[in-house]
Parts: structure tokens; C-alpha cells; sequence
């Protein structure tokens, strides 16, 4: 369970947010909104310890992040802007070394069962290069088929996504939280998931 | 999905970073082909005097393998930054200095390890007897991975900064003063009949220092620089 408590944020001498408080619990999604510029990246990027925070404090599982450390990691999947796959690396290569550094060893039968329901049947041996930037984003999201971290931490993951996929990253996100995991994501576009109430943290 | 141990993850950051050397071969083949060029442009600045050539022979090819292992040490962290790979890297649960480990190897395997193969090819056109030549390979053996080391630290330091390519080398080369004069000292003393050995040691001496704190010094520059 993730407990932020009077979490202040400023991106040089700009403040952004200050007071912020929130949880979240298992099974449960958090949409966080606000105009440009409002600091729902900054948000993000505090949580994965990026950023260091001015004030406040962010806890998971009871303890302090900070403290924590490599082991909070370990139950941390983030997605930021960055697709943070290599041009000259092909699909299957990406996400097997994008599992690695998460502290996985994929199998390449997991890792082609994973991009296949993505969407990129025939595509997992191409050079990323060559994708379009839909399937790019399919490729990066395709780490949340073979991640088993509880807590997701997701930034506007539905940018250059088509109808499709949209509606796939909706089921995944279903299942996530069915297993009770924990989803905290921002977005521009309608995203809800089936059965799950969208808990909405509005930066001002 | 197995868990990873810390061992092979080190490997699997060696792999991908020479799979990707592979295939952007024009960078790795940059600083060799500067190198060859930095060392061969002497014996025609100079003059062909045999003598002289010997004297600043080893001279020569160290500077040239220093200058040279600067050219591609902004691009060492560069891409992994623009495209999001680093911040992957810094929330990867298992230790950051040994994915920072893993792109040193790699880093020396694609521009120090070559130097350090074309030398002996570099040192006939000086003229350098056999022995020396031996020398110098040993030297630059133990000598370059601490350049790569060294490197790693300037360029997580600079990273995202305007003119990072200009002020690494500027935050570096200092840093590599030691190596130099170990290196061109080994050769310079089996010239002179003495025993290199002392000389070898030191560097040998570096490398391990080096080994044991510049992986996480790194760790923690790239740590501050992605703030």
C-alpha cells in the first residue's frame, strides 16, 4: 500500500504542488489530472524517486521509500514518456533486456507470447527503428504483460495508441487490479476499466 | 520469469551494450580510426629520425589512446538518457553500480580493447624493439580500462549538459595524469635496461582502485544528474 503524506514538489525555484496527500490500496486505480504544467510528471517522478521531494513523505508498505530502496524497485513498474527502447534493438531483444534490468529473466517463448497479444505479431524481429510510433508504444508497454510488480506507475500511457489498443491496455489494466495490484496513471484520454471505480486526484 | 542474479545481469548489460556497438559501427570505428591517425601523424611532423621516433614513441601512443578514449565518452550514457533507458536503469531493483559496471566493460571491450590490439602495429612504424612493444601492450592492457572508468564518472556527471563533450574531457584528462605516467614510464624504463615491473604494478594498482570506486561514484553522478 502506497501512503503519501504533505508531499511538496518544485521544479528549480517554481513550486508545483504542496500538501499533497493521498493512498492507495490494493486493487485500486488513481487517475491524477490537472492542466499543463501542474506536476503530474513531476508527481510520477517523485514516486519512483527521481525527483526528491521538498517536503513530505512517501511510504510503501508501511516504510519510507527511501529506505527501502531497492526493495520498493522490485515492486515498481513505471512508464514514462520515454519509450525506453532502442532503435537498433528488434522488439523481442528490447523487452527481454527491458525484463532484465526489472529483475526478470524472460524466456523468449514469454517474450513473444507477450508482444503477440500486443499486437505485433510479426513485428518481433523487425528493427524498432522501423515501427511507427504506435507500435513503439505497444513494444514499451508490453512490459506490463510480464511484469509482477504490485504497484504501476504509469505516464500518459495511452499517447500514439489506436481505438484497439487503448481497449487492450484497459483489460490489462482489469487484470492488474484484479490481482490486486495498484495502478496510479495520468492521461489526456478517456481511460475507465470495467467494474473498478476511477479514483481521481486533481492537482491545482 | 526466474529472477535475476547480479552476475547475470552484468552480462546481460555487456551484451545488449555490444549488441548495439555492433550495430552502430560507425562509432566504435571513429576513435580507432582517430587514434591510428593522432599516432602517424608524428613520424611525419616530426621527421623520419629513428631516434627521436624511438625516444617518443610510447609518449606518443599513450597521449593518442587518452585523447582518443575521450571521443566517445559522451555518447556512454547520451542515448540511454535522450530515450528513457536510464530511468529504467535507476529503478532497477537490483544494484545501479553493477549495471554502471556492466557499461564500463563494454565500454572498454568497444574503444579501449582495440587500441590496445593496433598498438604493437602503431609501434613498429616508430621503430620500437620488440620488448618495449611488449611493454606497451601490457601497459595500455592495465591502463585503458581505467580511462573507461575514469570516463564513466565525467560523463554521468555532464550528462544533459550543453558542451558535455568539451567540459568531459576537461573533467577527465586531469584525472588521467597517473595512468599516463605509468604507462609511457613502463616502456621508457625497459629502454633504459631497468625493470618495468614497478611501474606495471602501479597501473595494475590503479585499475583495481578504480574498479572498486568508480562504479559507484558513477552510480551516484547519474543519480544527481537526473534530477
Amino acid at each position: 500500500m502506497l501512503e503519501v503524506s504533505n508531499l511538496a514538489c518544485s521544479r528549480g525555484d517554481h513550486p508545483l504542488f504542496s500538501g499533497l496527500s493521498f493512498s492507495l490500496g490494493a486493487g485500486e486505480l488513481l487517475q491524477v489530472q490537472g492542466e499543463n504544467g501542474k506536476g503530474k510528471t513531476s508527481l510520477l517522478r517523485t514516486l519512483c524517486g527521481f525527483m526528491q521531494p521538498v517536503a513530505g513523505e512517501i511510504r510503501w508498505r508501511g516504510e519510507n521509500v527511501e529506505e527501502l530502496d531497492e526493495d520498493y524497485y522490485a515492486e515498481l513498474l513505471y512508464l514514462g514518456h520515454h519509450n525506453a527502447i532502442k532503435d537498433e534493438l528488434n522488439a523481442l531483444e528490447n523487452l527481454q533486456v527491458s525484463a532484465g534490468l526489472a529483475g526478470g529473466e524472460l524466456s523468449e517463448k514469454e517474450a513473444l507470447v507477450a508482444l503477440r497479444r500486443m499486437g505485433l505479431k510479426g513485428r518481433e524481429l523487425l528493427p524498432v527503428k522501423v515501427l511507427s510510433q504506435g507500435q513503439r508504444r505497444r513494444v514499451a508497454l508490453a512490459r506490463m504483460l510480464v511484469s509482477q510488480a504490485p504497484l504501476w506507475v504509469l505516464d500518459e500511457p495511452l499517447t500514439a495508441l489506436d481505438v484497439g489498443a487503448v481497449g487492450l491496455i484497459q483489460e490489462l489494466l482489469g487484470e492488474h487490479l484484479a490481482r490486486d495490484g495498484m495502478v496510479i496513471f495520468t492521461t489526456h484520454q478517456p481511460l475507465a476499466v470495467v467494474g473498478v471505480e476511477t479514483r481521481h486526484l486533481i492537482l491545482s | 520469469m526466474k529472477k535475476m542474479s547480479l552476475f547475470a545481469l552484468l552480462l546481460l548489460v555487456i551484451r545488449r551494450d555490444l549488441l548495439l556497438a555492433m550495430r552502430r559501427r560507425a562509432d566504435v570505428l571513429t576513435t580507432l580510426v582517430f587514434f591510428v591517425m593522432v599516432v602517424s601523424l608524428f613520424p611525419l611532423g616530426v621527421g623520419p629520425e629513428m631516434d627521436m621516433l624511438r625516444k617518443m614513441a610510447s609518449g606518443v601512443v599513450w597521449v593518442a589512446a587518452l585523447l582518443a578514449s575521450m571521443l566517445s565518452l559522451t555518447r556512454l550514457f547520451a542515448a540511454d538518457y535522450a530515450d528513457g533507458t536510464l530511468e529504467q536503469m535507476l529503478i532497477a531493483p537490483q544494484s545501479l553500480s553493477v549495471l554502471v559496471l556492466g557499461k564500463m566493460v563494454a565500454h572498454w571491450m568497444v574503444s579501449g580493447l582495440p587500441l590496445v590490439l593496433i598498438a604493437p602495429v602503431l609501434g613498429l612504424q616508430f621503430d620500437m624493439a620488440p620488448p618495449a612493444l611488449a611493454v606497451l601492450v601490457a601497459g595500455l592492457l592495465l591502463g585503458t580500462p581505467v580511462l573507461s572508468m575514469l570516463g564513466a564518472v565525467g560523463a554521468a556527471l555532464t550528462l544533459g549538459l550543453r558542451g558535455g563533450g568539451v567540459l568531459v574531457s576537461l573533467l577527465v584528462l586531469p584525472l588521467c595524469i597517473p595512468v599516463l605516467i605509468f604507462g609511457a614510464g613502463a616502456v621508457e624504463a625497459v629502454n633504459s635496461g631497468l625493470n618495468p615491473a614497478a611501474n606495471l604494478e602501479l597501473l595494475g594498482a590503479i585499475s583495481v582502485l578504480a574498479l572498486v570506486f568508480t562504479p559507484w561514484v558513477t552510480a551516484q553522478a547519474l543519480r544527481i544528474s537526473m534530477e
